[in-house]
């Protein structure tokens, strides 16, 4: 059990250095996670399906290769054997994706996202696919159709969302690596609350192809991790260019994880941002962040202040353009090809009856929200009004961030304004719901880089926080030297990594997670 | 059912029609519009077709390259602006030929805008057609509806969808309302649609065959009463898919509309279906500017950017323009109006210069095409081109009958010798024993047996009407079961008769 339990709290990194080093055999780490996640996800439901088979015989053949040695060997990925969740909103091959919702139970995917093929050509066995809001859309993980994820530290409570179950598994231990999709903080938001590290990179700078998009100006697939430097292997992986997203950046993709290997803010302007801490914030979310900006300053960091007097209007225009694109984007579940079809229980039984009976059996609340919310946007007559007007928000916010890193080259702020809050606390106010998400949306509506990363427990409930770190587009490697540097000063105060301070989840309750079977889909 | 009309006569007396049409053009990209799939046509339902294709979850569109460059063809042989930039656009509404039910389309930012096209009617009159538009499209799956009558969706029992046309790259030509046609509105109708598919077929970038949906025309008609500016309301007339269909389309609605207007009713603003065999449109659905599609940018592609050299490069490889073509064509082989028009009509221009090409004169390769080629053509129901004789056939038997070797009669069964696959024509005439006769021993018999045959003929010939030698040549022909040389036997019975020719 103890060397179970050293092999699922290593990092990503730690776990590929003893693996190249024939220390340990992939088919142990993952069998240990996967009993992990036996043991505790009965609680956490991170998990919506555990992909045990074909992770095992991944992790066979890696170890395979290992012990055969030669060139095959030396090809291998640094990330070969190292296992890792994949967010149920990307497609894969030979497991369901539902997206969390309804409407696509039991629905498997003809074709591989691009970010899998990746994680299949590195040979990194894939544990599952995580729990989110449904189609994305939510700031906690409620909205999922298929139950509520808990966040590790305190299971009353929410993993954030609409990822909370990829941050979840990662803080929870079921899971080194996992990934995440960020359209307006996915990935950040559930970083923060749940002691994790998250990271939505620069848009276009990792392919969308097959992430089930909500709004295709502002998805972002990302990498989610314990670590800073895990966070920055998995981005190499999935990065680069792909000439099937014609939203790719075409860029090389920079050295990452030697920028998160020889972090230095020595030197560096890191911007606060006046609009985003202060008056909304909590108390101990803003301790924690103004400690942060001591240690930056005292290794050698200056420290500015930024405004960007733009990113009030970011909350609203958000919640225009993503429900726009989102109303369209959601229009293919009809019912006609793919997933649920309902039938109108009286009537005519006409095409345009059937796919509105499938759609009004298929969506949930917020889903039907939204998709009410963009479709009334962009009708004719308010479309300028709405549509048009937010679009030029848009620019605005861009022209803000222009601005603000003319003066600093990372910006900084806390990365929610609270930490976890109960479930079912916000569930009935979709806008306080929504204001979860003010300090992270302005970086989808830039298409700038984000990192979240965990910035202590806050005073008053003893919950993690995070902070946040903006780059430039193009320049995420920047986000990793800051994030490195940040994160081995704060592990040096609290004397190891912060989840170390998480409850270990095994102890009361184990004999009922452990119980329950996770051979399949729920 | 049917809807009342007034003589097409009458129509123009009363009113000034204003035309419109909305051209939809398959380009015959090796890929769709956006995804790799094969486009091709006719094959097994729903075979071409990948996850893009069939809107599954998680797919981009990538734009099809060749599809740019097709389109930007078509914007400057129609001579339109080409957009420095431009930008795809979803058109928003369900329906289940449309797997994503959004099309991707272009609204505001058409790739070509600002041309026009000349038109030639039949009497040479050109009238000029403006261009507001040509931008791209995907087209949507077929739907066939099971069950009901005329394969309509109303009372159908199920209906299947095939999206092998799914994403089928299409740019759709849209024309500024045409006035002042007049009562040539129809004619005018159907060689507009017959030149913009001329021009398609002519650059390649469509296979520009109606009868498969390469070209779809949307004919639009409205009348006003003479000298008014204000437009009347349109029709709407969908899927008029031949070109003679264009011009009845268009000739039945100025007459449908011309009698409603009359009955002091409004015209509604709406679809027409037209029906080939009643040779009349039938109402569909009511259309109205207010449909709304919920128009916005495309978010999952980048804008198409066509640098100035770049456009300049595809102008320097278009074709010459059909009617250039055609005028330079007609000067160098000589051919009078009505000859040339002929020759067009039949379509056999392209055969005709192919057949010059290969040593023959224009006459005789007008003579072969139109005298011997078109008429087998049309008794096989095939185009005179797919018929399979090759130009070098043409000439080969020319300068057989010019060197006297074979005559005109003989030439015409070789020719159905090498269409049957019998061999090249000299084989032909080789297995056949086709040669003339022109040993004159042979031909004298023949000609003292039918001189014999006929005294008062030949005394005739003998006192100076020499015309009456026809008579005697025909005999002669028989004899010899046509192998003869017609000219030669005719020398030969003059100096019999002592007759200076």
């Amino acid at each position: 059990m103890t060397e179970n339990n050293e092999l699922i709290r290593s990092s990503a990194a730690a776990l590929a250095e003893k693996l190249a080093a024939r220390e340990i055999t992939a088919v142990e780490v993952v069998q240990a996670h996967l009993d992990r996640i036996a043991a505790v996800d009965g609680q956490v439901h991170a998990f919506l399906h555990v992909n045990a088979e074909e992770a095992l015989a991944v992790a066979a053949e890696v170890d395979a290769i290992r012990a055969a040695g030669g060139a095959e060997a030396e090809a291998l990925h640094e990330l070969a054997g190292v296992p890792i969740a994949v967010k149920d909103l990307i497609v894969t091959i030979g497991q369901p994706t539902t997206a969390g919702s309804k409407i696509l139970e039991g629905w498997h995917s003809p074709y591989d996202a691009t970010v899998v093929e990746r994680l299949r050509a590195a040979k990194m066995p894939i544990l599952g696919k995580t729990n989110l809001d449904e189609f994305a859309m939510g700031s906690s993980t409620e909205h999922s159709a298929y139950g509520p994820t808990r966040n590790p530290w305190d299971l009353d409570r929410i993993p954030g969302g609409s990822g909370g179950g990829s941050a979840a598994a990662v803080a929870a231990f079921e899971a080194p690596l996992a990934l995440g999709t960020d359209t307006g903080g996915s990935i950040r938001q559930p970083g923060a609350v749940t002691g994790t590290v998250g990271v939505k990179p620069t848009y276009g700078g990792v392919s969308r192809y097959g992430a089930i998009a909500m709004a295709s100006s502002l998805d972002q697939i990302g990498p989610v991790s314990r670590t800073v430097l895990d966070s920055a292997l998995l981005h190499q992986v999935i990065g680069g260019h792909d000439p099937r997203d014609s939203t790719s950046l075409p860029d090389p993709l920079e050295d990452l994880v030697a920028a998160a290997r020889t972090g230095n803010v020595e030197g560096m302007r890191i911007g606060i941002i006046k609009e985003l801490h202060g008056e909304g914030y909590q108390a101990g979310v803003e301790n924690r962040f103004n400690e942060a900006l001591e240690l930056l300053k005292g290794a050698g960091a200056e420290i500015v202040e930024v405004s960007c007097p733009n990113f009030k209007y970011a909350l609203g225009a958000y919640y225009l353009i993503m429900p726009s694109e989102a109303s369209s984007n959601l229009a293919k579940f009809d019912g006609v090809r793919f997933g649920l079809r309902v039938l109108p229980e009286e009537g005519p039984m006409t095409i345009e009856r059937v796919m509105g009976a499938t759609r009004a059996a298929g969506f949930g609340d917020e889903v039907k929200r939204r998709i009410i919310l963009g479709t009334y946007a962009l009708s004719a007559g308010y479309y300028d009004a709405y549509y048009g007007s937010a679009q030029k928000v848009r620019t605005l916010i861009q022209r803000d961030f222009d601005a603000a890193f003319a003066k600093a080259d990372v910006l900084i702020s806390p990365t929610a304004p609270t930490t976890a809050f109960k479930l079912g606390e916000k569930l009935n106010d979709p806008l306080a719901m929504y204001l979860n998400d003010v300090a992270t949306i302005p970086a989808n509506m830039a298409g700038v880089p984000g990192l979240s990363l965990p910035g202590g427990l806050a005073d008053e409930d003893g919950l993690p926080v995070g902070v946040q770190l903006l780059a430039p587009a193009r320049q995420d490697a920047r986000l990793y030297r800051v994030g490195a540097v940040l994160e081995s000063l704060l592990e040096a105060q609290w004397g190891g990594p912060l989840l170390a301070k998480a409850p270990s989840l095994t102890d009361a309750s184990s004999a009922a997670g452990a119980a329950l079977s996770h051979g399949g889909s729920h | 059912m049917s809807d009342a009309t007034l003589s097409f006569e009458e129509a123009m007396e009363k009113y000034d029609p204003v035309l419109g049409f909305e051209v939809h053009v398959e380009l015959n990209t090796k890929t769709k519009m956006f995804s790799s799939a094969p486009n091709v046509f006719g094959d097994e339902p729903n075979t071409n077709v990948n996850e893009v294709d069939l809107g599954m979850p998680g797919v981009l569109p990538v734009v099809n390259k060749t599809a740019i460059e097709s389109s930007i063809k078509i914007g400057l042989a129609l001579n339109c602006k080409i957009a420095e930039t431009c930008r795809f656009a979803r058109k928003n509404y369900f329906y289940p030929d449309t797997p994503k039910n959004f099309q991707t389309s272009q609204y505001d930012e058409p790739i070509a805008y600002d041309g026009y096209l000349d038109i030639e009617l039949a009497d040479g009159t050109v009238f000029r057609v403006e261009i507001e538009r040509a931008h791209m499209e995907e087209d949507a799956g077929k739907l066939t509806h099971m069950g009901g009558a005329a394969g309509r969706i109303q009372g159908a029992d199920y209906s299947l969808v095939d999206y092998n046309r799914s994403g089928v790259p299409l740019v759709e030509i849209v024309t500024k309302p045409i006035e002042g046609a007049g009562s040539r509105a129809p004619e005018l109708a159907k060689a507009y649609v017959a030149a913009v598919r001329e021009i398609v077929k002519n650059l390649g970038v469509s296979d520009a065959r109606m009868e498969r949906g390469n070209v779809r025309c949307d004919a639009n008609v409205s009348l006003r009463p003479h000298g008014r500016e204000r437009f009347g309301i349109r029709s709407e007339t969908k899927n008029v898919n031949s070109l003679r269909a264009v011009e009845h389309a268009v000739r039945y609605e100025i007459q449908r509309h011309a009698a409603v207007l009359d009955s002091g009713e409004p015209v509604i603003q709406e679809t027409r279906h037209w029906h080939e065999d009643t040779r009349s449109t039938t109402s569909g659905r009511p259309k109205s500017d207010a449909d709304d599609y919920r128009y916005f940018p495309e978010p999952d592609l980048v804008p198409v950017v066509a640098s100035r050299e770049w456009v300049e490069e595809l102008r320097a490889t278009l074709p010459e323009p059909p009617a250039a073509r055609r005028k330079r064509l007609q000067a160098d082989w000589g051919y009078s109006d009505l000859e040339f028009r002929d020759v067009v009509n039949a379509g056999v221009m392209d055969e005709i210069e192919e057949t010059i090409a290969a040593g023959a004169t224009a006459t005789v390769a007008r003579k072969w095409w139109m005298g011997e080629i078109v008429g087998r053509a049309k008794n096989a129901d095939v185009d005179p081109g797919q018929l399979g004789v090759a130009p070098a056939t043409i000439v080969e038997l020319n300068k057989m009958v010019e060197d006297g070797k074979i005559n005109n009669k003989m030439a015409s069964e070789v020719l159905d010798g090498v269409l049957a696959g019998e061999g090249t024509p000299a084989e032909i005439v080789e297995k056949r024993g086709l040669a003339v006769v022109s040993d004159d021993g042979p031909l004298l018999e023949a000609i003292d047996a039918v001189l014999a045959a006929q005294p008062g003929v030949a005394d005739k010939i003998r006192a100076g009407k020499v015309q009456a030698i026809g008579a005697i040549v025909g005999g002669v022909m028989k004899a010899t079961r046509g192998q003869a040389d017609a000219g030669r036997v005719k020398e030969l019975i003059l100096e019999r008769l002592g007759v200076e020719g």
